[in-house]
């Protein structure tokens, strides 16, 4: 999910020790024992974690601005405050995959450089508008729905900081989607207006969160050192089969059509078929080509530029306090 | 645009630990930038307590952690392996010698 645009590159040119090494580590990895930062890993493991992680980071905090969108305009004092705590959590779930990123031997400077310069990728989610209220229902709902069938088999990957990290998170995002649902219910269960609110929020967001789960097996080039290294559990197919059999019956539960013609249950395969993803969108909006990516983008270089003063002025307020302390302890010296 | 590589001062990178309730440890839960110790504290309780995970915090530079090697992690713990009798296990007590 995070990996959407991921290339996996490294040397694979080893010298002898590395090639004993390397074994020791994939034995470690088979038998279920976390890999901890100052262990010894193949340059490639450290590597498409750091690009994994950091771009899971920066999705957290990109995600803020489609939600942050509506805290000034929630209809109830209520919901505002749901919204800010939601939107506080995605903040801090960035902070802590950041850190988690940085015991990997990289900079938080270098990895938001990476962000703000375009290099770095996030979730192509992220790139849609909220147009209306009933967006932020659905996203709780579907988008955080679809986040969390993702990260609860992160909880168990082999590098300990992101699996730590990962369980953190999983704890706080079950409220993220109750939230969202509880949201569209209201909706749902309102007036013809709000039904139809809701209604159009979930044509908005359906395609989107499958898209999620990333490409279709058959086409997905880069899983298999993943999974050989147990950061991906669960393959994108089974991830997103999974994300469709738990959805549709909630949507019953709302009374809302998922815009999917071809969707019916098959009783032989005891699971939901669906229909085609048009994956030349998806291909769109992970080149930049999406409805925000510009404006996404663009508000997070507006809001690291707009902030320096204040990262400024705290270390200058710091060296003040340092300077007051070192001299007031000379002075009763 | 001034990007974060020209930033000439940076947040220096501290290690949280909380502890969760009156007679427990500290455990390390995590690191943050901060511009020093005070912020850091602020910043590990928005951080690491939005949900009432703890009563105290305790932050330090990352930098003052020191580590032992995990590549000498078999010859640094390697005094304990031979002691078994270190363990109360390795005593036979007969069945008649109660409260031992």
């Amino acid at each position: 999910m995070y990996t959407q645009a991921l290339d996996v590159h490294g040397s694979d040119a080893a010298s002898l020790d590395d090639g004993a090494l390397e074994r020791r580590f994939l034995e470690r990895v088979d038998a279920e024992e976390k890999i901890e930062p100052k262990d010894w890993m193949p340059a490639r493991y450290r590597n498409t974690l750091i690009r994994q992680i950091s771009q899971h980071a920066h999705s957290e905090i990109v995600g803020m601005l489609p939600e942050g969108n509506w805290i000034t305009r929630a209809p109830t004092l209520q919901r505002k405050a749901i919204l800010i705590a939601k939107v506080q959590d995605e903040a801090g779930h960035g902070a802590y995959l950041y850190s988690a990123a940085e015991t990997l031997g990289v900079s938080r400077d270098q990895l938001v450089d990476q962000l703000l310069s375009g290099r770095a990728k996030y979730s192509s989610i992220f790139n849609y508008p909220t147009p209306t209220w009933a967006d932020v229902g659905a996203i709780g709902w579907l988008v955080d729905g679809a986040a969390i069938m993702n990260q609860i088999p992160l909880c168990r990957c082999s590098y300990g900081p992101y699996a730590r990290a990962m369980v953190r998170i999983c704890r706080e995002e079950s409220f993220h989607q109750r939230q969202g649902f509880d949201l569209l219910t209201r909706l749902a269960k309102g007036t013809p207006e709000q039904r139809r609110m809701a209604q159009e929020a979930l044509d908005r967001w359906w395609w989107p969160a499958l898209m999620m789960f990333g490409p279709s097996d058959a086409n997905s080039t880069h899983t298999g050192d993943s999974q050989r290294w147990k950061i991906k559990r669960f393959s994108n197919d089974e991830l997103r089969q999974k994300f469709v059999d738990f959805t549709v019956p909630q949507a019953k539960f709302l009374g809302l059509v998922i815009p999917d013609p071809q969707l019916r249950w098959d009783p032989i395969k005891q699971q939901h078929e669906f229909g085609q993803i048009d994956w030349t969108e998806f291909e769109q909006v992970l080149k930049g080509n999406g409805p925000c990516n510009a404006e996404r983008l663009a508000a997070r270089r507006n809001a690291h530029t707009a902030g320096a003063w204040v990262r400024e002025a705290a270390i200058a307020h710091a060296e003040k306090q340092r300077q007051r302390a070192a001299a007031a302890t000379a002075a009763s010296a | 645009m001034n990007t974060p590589m020209q930033d000439q001062r940076q947040w220096p990178l501290y290690e949280v630990f909380v502890r969760a309730r009156a007679g427990l440890d500290h455990k390390h839960v995590g690191s943050l930038h901060a511009a020093d110790a005070t912020m850091a504290i602020e910043h590990a309780r928005d951080l690491y307590t939005r949900r009432q995970e703890g009563i105290s915090i305790w932050v330090v530079p990352s930098k003052e952690i020191t580590a032992s090697d995990p590549a000498e992690t078999d010859s640094l713990f390697e005094p304990a392996r031979d002691k078994i009798y270190r363990h109360p296990t390795f005593y036979e007590i007969p069945d008649e010698v109660k409260t031992l």
